[in-house]
């Protein structure tokens, strides 16, 4: 059911304006996007930044600290960083911040590729209840969700990008 | 001690008789059926009423582990074994350490089987010295000291020769010869049932050709020295065929199966439970539909429990790491009842009491396995409804291994009594 | 029958062959290995998935390639080895299969790595584990006897779907000592299982189980005929063995009938692949020319053996 006080498109113009603004003269930045949604929307963003090839996706199954009690998820995807980490200036990007631990996961995940010169974040959508020392750089929105509510960003086929609440 | 058993259904096949008699005992030997004898005082009394008042069990195989593997079970436990179900008689193989080749192992076995006042003992000799496959035995002296029959035990011969002077030599005296059908080559390796399942399992494979090409070997030395064979253990339906063909050729054959092999098949080795693991090894289901129809025509003359108990050491490890065979004295009863049950005509009580009684005792030249006056007062009485789950540590046997394990069987032994005197009452 | 390689719940807690898995468990595991093939590609070769968790490597039967991939793939996921060659120990000193297991478990093994000559064993390493109350120690079959070799069929077929990307149009030949191999008797069930429509098994009379076709393969003793139009071709090796046993006159006869040469794997569609599980016997399975060729993936085999076996033990050690 779509969330229908949230404009995932209206957002993304929202966050892809600080971005740009803030970005104007850093040299040589790098997306990240974190599957699935953070993916999506670096697509996006890149086509609005000069990235030149260094956009890349990040799974962090591996590096989740739930992994002991949830195991492995059945969807892995492959991570792909097609360019050097070392020196490099990452912005990480992902749909939805709240506790932070898959911002964490993220970070520890690039640290194995290599030593980044600067590491920032941006998100579309922040619900707060942090559970780690963890901010974001760019928001384009910050609300409170009930517990046991989940936000997904979807994206369409031509395209669109969308929230939807889920229920556990 | 004179002894009257009131109100039981007596199943006698061997007389044909299953109705509600009496039985009075006395001195070791049965008195009178039906009406008590003039004058007949009883000492005691047993109520059988809803029970079956059978002759006692008479198995055809039961290892008992003495001379020599003490550890893995003994006299003791494995006879109580015997009496807890219902068997009162029971053949034993040679293959004990040392080899029963000798007339004095053989007097010693008997004297102290004797001694437990419990089953009747009789051993098999072994057909050839240590069971090397090369030099005859003392077959007459052996006899003497109380053998009813010479045999190779699971050991092959090697030199056709020796087996055809071995059979020549017991016709001489009209001695028993009992042999396995396993040639000593084909699947020499091999630890289950050459098929599809052994192919997937990655276990080396006994065919069924093991089994035939040896009764054909059989059958050719027994056409030309006349021996009298007793065929142990046949496991395949081309088996079964080759004996059904023999017999009405006219040769002097018999034939047994082992209680394992009625009920189960190559399947139930299932995720490789070394408790499956026998020789020879369970076959498929056709096999296995061979061998019940086999007992129901009559090519299969007898039932045995093929009791071989293997302690935990030798149980459990990889499944071609163990050793074969399973207990079965304290199953036999009611593996029985449950082929006859499935297969036979009514309630096929008289079916399977037949099979594992009168004519194992008659194939074997033993007395008992008939409930007629001045027969051996050796008797089984049971409760044919009574349902019991095998449970490892509810066996009187040392050996706890056997692929029933967990199973919920029915028919259970209430009265064992060995000439004359109730050896065993459940409690 | 219950499954013994899955729990209560359906998720897999051992790896002991591959028939009876689940089709999305070997999907999972396939899907799982391509995000850690990349691994190899960075500069630290490691996820922390296993910190912390002891991965013994019992290998009762030698492989010096087996253990080394495992421990690689242990490494891989930081988790600490400790490889044990029973051969040379214990078991000549007569302590049983179970008593060994034992003591090891007292030593907090989170999950063992078996290879074992008789098929089987690692099923009675993993019941005695659940029976001991010990269910959360994993074991993963690293070969059994001719029973199973569940991690090479897994990364055999990870090599086919890397290449051919689509199961459901292929013609598969298994060439070889299929009657004593592992390795084919796990092929077999993972191309089955992954709806791989034509089966082969190719090898003489006396190297071919009986049975083959009750699991959906077709055999055939002329390799010529049994390769027309294959796209993979899995070679087995041949064992010195077999020229003791009766089952073959000679190397040099084999490789006449059997050996896969230039001309041989002509037959096969032009764009067919080689594989071979390896070490190759060069000359008696499979010519030079072939195993260096274009074709021959053989190498790459090796690489996604590491992958799939990262895959399979982070799949169990979360579960």
């Amino acid at each position: 059911m779509p969330h229908h006080e949230l404009d995932a498109e209206a957002l993304y113009a929202a966050l892809a304006r600080q971005v740009k603004d803030a970005l104007a003269n850093v040299d040589k930045v790098a997306l990240v996007g974190i599957y699935s949604g953070g993916a999506w929307l670096a697509d996006r963003l890149a086509t609005e930044l000069d990235v030149d090839g260094r956009l890349g996706y990040i799974d962090v199954s591996f590096y989740r600290d739930d992994y002991a009690e949830k195991g492995l998820p059945t969807d892995v995807k492959p991570s792909q960083i097609p360019f050097d980490v070392d020196g490099a200036t990452i912005l990480l990007v992902d749909d939805v911040l709240y506790t932070g631990r898959t911002t964490r996961a993220a970070i520890n995940e690039l640290f194995d590729y290599g030593r980044p010169a600067r590491i920032m974040l941006a998100a579309l959508v922040d619900r707060g209840e942090r559970e780690l020392p963890i901010a974001a750089d760019f928001v384009a929105h910050t609300l409170a969700l009930a517990p046991g509510e989940r936000l997904v960003l979807q994206r369409a086929d031509d395209g669109k990008l969308s929230f939807t609440v889920d229920h556990a | 001690m004179k002894l009257h058993i009131k109100n039981g259904r007596l199943i006698d096949p061997a007389n044909g008789i299953d109705a509600s008699r009496d039985l009075y005992l006395a001195d070791g030997k049965i008195a009178a059926v039906g009406a008590a004898p003039a004058g007949f005082q009883a000492d005691r009394t047993i109520d059988a009423q809803g029970l079956v008042v059978a002759p006692g069990l008479v198995d055809l195989s039961a290892r008992l582990r003495e001379p020599g593997y003490e550890y893995k079970a003994t006299l003791e436990s494995e006879l109580q074994a015997a009496i807890q179900g219902g068997v009162t008689s029971l053949v034993c193989p040679p293959d004990t350490d040392p080899v029963l080749d000798e007339p004095g192992l053989v007097e010693m076995l008997r004297h102290r089987a004797r001694s437990m006042n419990q089953a009747h003992v009789y051993p098999l000799g072994a057909l050839t010295v240590g069971l090397k496959g090369q030099s005859l035995t003392e077959m007459a002296e052996l006899t003497d000291a109380g053998c009813v029959g010479f045999s190779q035990a699971d050991e092959p011969i090697l030199d056709t020769t020796v087996l055809m002077r071995a059979m020549q030599y017991a016709q001489t005296f009209g001695y028993t010869v009992w042999l396995r059908a396993q040639d000593a080559h084909l699947g020499r390796n091999g630890i289950a049932h050459s098929g599809p399942i052994a192919s997937r399992l990655g276990l080396s494979g006994v065919p069924v050709m093991a089994e035939t090409i040896a009764l054909y070997t059989i059958f050719e030395l027994m056409r030309s020295t006349g021996a009298r064979v007793h065929l142990c253990r046949i496991s395949s339906a081309a088996g079964v065929a080759l004996v059904r063909a023999a017999k009405k050729e006219g040769l002097r054959l018999s034939c047994d199966v082992s209680a394992h092999h009625v009920h189960l098949t190559d399947a139930d080795i299932g995720f490789f439970d070394s408790n499956a693991r026998m020789t020879p090894p369970l076959r498929s289901q056709r096999d296995r539909d061979a061998l019940r129809q086999g007992l129901m025509d009559g090519t299969v003359d007898a039932i045995c429990s093929d009791h071989t108990p293997v302690d935990d050491d030798e149980k459990l490890l990889p499944f071609g790491e163990a050793s074969p065979g399973a207990t079965g004295l304290e199953l036999l009863l009611s593996l029985a009842l449950k082929w006859a049950e499935e297969d036979g005509k009514g309630d096929g009580l008289s079916q399977a009491i037949a099979k594992i009684s009168p004519a194992p005792a008659q194939l074997a030249g033993l007395a008992g396995g008939r409930l007629e006056e001045g027969a051996p007062a050796d008797l089984c009485i049971f409760d044919p409804e009574a349902r019991w789950t095998v449970k490892a540590a509810a066996l009187a046997s040392q050996g706890k291994h056997t692929p029933f394990l967990g199973y919920e069987l029915r028919g259970q032994v209430r009265h064992t009594i060995v000439a004359g005197q109730v050896v065993f009452s459940r409690p | 029958m219950h499954n013994p390689q899955l729990n209560k719940n359906g998720e897999l807690q051992h790896l002991l062959t591959i028939e009876g898995l689940p089709k999305a468990i070997v999907n999972q595991i396939l899907d799982t290995a391509s995000s850690f093939v990349g691994i190899s590609d960075r500069e630290v070769k490691k996820v922390p998935l296993m910190r912390g968790k002891s991965v013994f490597n019992l290998f009762f039967e030698n492989s010096t390639r087996t253990r080394t991939t495992f421990e690689i793939a242990s490494k891989r996921l930081s988790a600490d080895v400790i490889n044990l060659n029973i051969s040379a120990s214990s078991a000549s000193k007569g302590e049983s299969l179970l008593d060994t297991i034992d003591n090891l478990a007292a030593m907090h093994a989170d999950m063992f790595v078996v290879r074992h000559a008789q098929s089987g064993a690692p099923y009675l390493i993993a019941k005695h584990l659940t029976d001991t109350g010990r269910s959360h120690v994993h074991v993963v079959n690293a070969g059994d006897g001719r029973h199973a070799h569940p991690t090479q069929g897994l990364l055999d077929m990870y090599t086919i779907r890397h290449y051919k990307k689509d199961f459901s149009n292929l013609t598969v030949a298994i060439v070889g000592d299929i009657l004593h191999s592992r390795v084919a008797r796990s092929d077999i069930h993972a191309l089955t299982t992954l709806g791989v429509p034509e089966v082969r098994a190719i090898g003489p009379r006396t190297l071919l189980p009986s049975g083959l076709e009750q699991l959906g393969v077709r055999v055939f003793t002329d390799m010529r005929e049994g390769l027309k139009d294959v796209d993979v071709i899995i070679m087995l090796r041949l064992q010195n063995e077999r020229m003791s046993g009766a089952l073959l006159p000679s190397a040099q006869e084999y490789f006449k009938s059997y050996g896969l040469t230039t001309e041989r794997l002509a037959m096969a569609k032009p764009d067919a692949i080689v594989m071979h599980p390896g070490p190759m016997n060069r000359g008696v399975e499979i010519e030079s020319a072939v195993a260096d060729g274009a074709q021959a993936v053989i190498l790459p085999q090796v690489t996604f053996g590491i992958a799939v076996r990262m895959a399979v033990m982070s799949i169990l050690a979360g579960n």
